[in-house]
């Protein structure tokens, strides 16, 4: 049984989860290739127009995915409690996929702690579906959380150390996961600042619950938990941040108000807003960073 | 005297101005401007580039009423991104220099206790009980117009006289303003039922029937859509629309899972907002034999972009066609107006073909 899993959207979040629990219950696990430019044209052909960026690479992940596989995860997420909400693509993406590419094999869980569908059980539920005992699917579900913990602490520990290293150009990069570590959308990025001598820090990699302390005072009424972690980490690290980009991908709804606030209310820091579409070139996108890096430098050197 | 402003939504500024009239009555209580093209430009300019366009007219709504003087402005909440408008709208119209006072009422977190609370800090005279009376008479209010909405909707295409229902419409909402109990409701409702349920109607039986689904600003602020159920009714069209107030705050709770199991197999799960009703009305209506389906949203509205591939997949399963429109503050009323006439025009095509040739099945269900 081998269970294919897009590389796009939410593997960005718990793709260690996942391929952990498959592996434990002896399924094998295919991935679709790293995004391409490629992709982004497939993706697009089977997307809605307006259908942000993201949402179409996935599209693409999932055709790539087509027939090398016998199930396509897709999961289907809409809330983690009261007030912890996430975009309603996710709510979607399920209905999406099974409506755009009929007959092909999908394996999904609800994630709705509201109406008591919660992680456990929609795993649980899952290896039902393949076959394998609730017992087994427990001890893999554990297995799962706990190496996906251990990743994401690793990654938090990665940006903790960036963030104390003395005498570098700090730039924290605020976007979601499916963006910044996403070769075709967030790759270009990361070089360019590299490349003007900038050391990225991610906002996504941050530790979530100090994230979610931060977020209520940056934005009283934010209820989607994915902006509330990013938002969350801006709070957190601004004072230690030598500039902040904000990365929005064409046209994210919880970006297009989120990211407005955050420029509103952001004092003190130079920031930078980066919007991310489907025709933009990548010249325009590194000159505009090696600016942006080349301003923050010349502040550094004034205040010295 | 603080005056309280709130922003347009259709013809619901009737109930909702009397409501609040009733509930402070120390204050003056002012519907925001009628919007313009000014209105949607001022939102604009100032709201983040690609919000949804219902932002932007609201914010256009705020500026224009902060300019003739209003010192409280009312904002809800609820659904996609409509939650988390007012804190931004709010920090907008604060860095544009406007000094007031900025209240929200969010579905999410909104019980009777904190209603009362919030409106208690505003200086309302009302006990929670005398509230909650309030509350069930606009809502039953809101019940009177959605069902006369309705009749109106689906015969306005069709009268004998012109601009009949249009006027009788009118006057029902003058009427609804000075409404104070539910008899003076139900008087009022008795009235105009007569009124306007007599007026003179030449509906054929097999007229053309076309269902409007989307987004509820879309779909319940004619100006966001270009006057669009107008122009349907100018072509004698019968028009059907569920989605109103009333639906969206008691019908729609009280359908529940019902809503979910009406969209059949295009959906397993909700997908957001109104997306899921914009299926299951779809089909349903499908099911029904209308002619066709409308389909609005804001452009970028991702709860009804979300329907959309499920609509595609009713329209080629029931050969229904349907038709997608996106609205923005480009939007041109030009090119609405072309497409929707070319939709008569189709819709009218397959009606002949049908007529010639019936069960030749003239597949014309794909649409742009």
């Amino acid at each position: 049984m081998t269970i294919g899993i897009p590389k796009a959207l939410l593997y960005y979040k718990y793709g260690t989860l996942w391929e952990t629990f498959f592996r434990a219950l002896g399924c094998d696990v295919a991935y679709s290739a790293l995004t391409t430019r490629q992709t982004l044209e497939d993706g697009a052909r089977f997307s809605i127009d307006e259908a942000c960026i993201p949402s179409k690479l996935y599209m693409g992940h999932v055709y790539s995915l087509l027939g090398v596989c016998d199930r396509i995860l897709v999961p289907r997420v809409e809330s983690f409690g009261p007030r912890e909400e996430v975009c309603v693509k996710f709510n979607a993406l399920y209905d999406i996929v099974r409506n755009t590419f009929p007959a092909v094999p999908l394996l999904c869980y609800n994630l709705h702690a509201q109406k008591g569908a919660g992680e456990r059980k929609g795993f649980v539920g899952m290896a039902r579906n393949l076959g394998k005992s609730p017992i087994r699917a427990l001890a893999a579900y554990n297995e799962g959380k706990e190496a996906q913990r251990q990743a994401d602490a690793a990654r938090t520990r990665e940006q903790e150390r960036l963030l104390e290293e003395p005498d570098t150009l700090k730039i924290l990069l605020v976007t979601h996961p499916y963006n910044i570590h996403d070769p075709l959308l967030g790759g270009p990025i990361v070089r360019a600042v590299r490349a003007s001598g900038g050391t990225p820090v991610f906002a996504d990699a941050l530790d979530k619950a100090a994230c979610a302390e931060k977020a209520p005072g940056l934005s009283e009424h934010l209820y989607w938990t994915y902006s509330k972690e990013l938002v969350g980490a801006v709070g957190l690290c601004a004072g230690q941040a030598d500039g902040i980009l904000l990365i929005t991908a064409f046209p994210c709804g919880p970006d297009s108000l989120v990211n407005e606030l955050l420029l509103r209310k952001l004092k003190g820091v130079p920031v930078a807003h980066i919007l991310l579409d489907e025709l933009s070139g990548e010249a325009g996108l590194v000159t505009r960073i090696e600016s942006f890096l080349d301003i923050i430098k010349e502040k550094k050197r004034h205040t010295a | 005297m603080e005056i309280i402003s709130f922003p347009h939504l259709g013809p619901y500024h009737v109930p909702i101005a009397r409501l609040l009239r009733r509930i402070f009555p120390h204050m003056e209580v002012r519907k925001a401007p009628p919007i313009t093209k000014r209105t949607l430009e001022l939102g604009s300019r100032h709201s983040p580039d690609f919000v949804c366009a219902p932002f932007k007219y609201n914010l256009g709504n705020f500026i224009e009423a902060l300019e003739g003087g209003a010192t409280i402005l009312m904002q809800a909440g609820g659904g996609c991104r409509y939650g988390y408008y007012g804190e931004i709208q709010e920090q907008i119209l604060k860095d544009l220099g406007y000094s007031f006072q900025f209240v929200q009422f969010l579905g999410k977190e909104a019980t009777l206790a904190s209603l009362h609370r919030a409106c208690r800090e505003l200086g309302t005279p009302l006990t929670g009980s005398r509230l909650l009376g309030e509350l069930a008479l606009t809502l039953r209010m809101l019940w009177v117009m959605d069902t006369m909405e309705a009749y109106v909707r689906e015969n306005i295409g069709f009268e004998t006289t012109p601009h009949s229902f249009e006027t009788a419409y009118g006057a029902f909402l003058n009427a609804l303003e000075d409404v104070d109990s539910f008899s003076a409701l139900a008087s009022v409702y008795k009235t105009y039922r007569k009124k306007i349920g007599g007026l003179g109607v030449r509906k054929p039986v097999d007229c053309l029937r076309v269902g409007i689904v989307g987004e509820l600003y879309s779909l319940m602020e004619p100006f966001s859509s270009f006057f669009i159920e107008k122009t349907l009714a100018k072509n004698n069209i019968m028009v059907s629309r569920h989605i109103n107030l009333t639906y969206l705050l008691v019908l729609k709770q009280l359908e529940g899972k019902r809503l979910l199991r009406q969209a059949g197999e295009y959906l397993h799960f909700p997908i957001g907002a109104d997306g899921t009703d914009s299926v299951a009305k779809s089909k349903k209506m499908a099911e029904l034999g209308y002619d066709g389906v409308i389909h609005l949203k804001p452009f970028g509205c991702t709860p009804e972009v979300n329907a959309m591939p499920m609509l595609q997949n009713i329209a080629k399963d029931y050969k229904m066609p349907i038709l997608y429109f996106s609205f923005d503050s480009l939007t041109s009323e030009t090119g609405i107006k072309t497409r929707l006439e070319a939709f008569h025009d189709m819709l009218l095509m397959r009606r002949e073909t049908r007529r010639e040739a019936p069960g030749s099945g003239a597949d014309m269900s794909h649409t742009a």
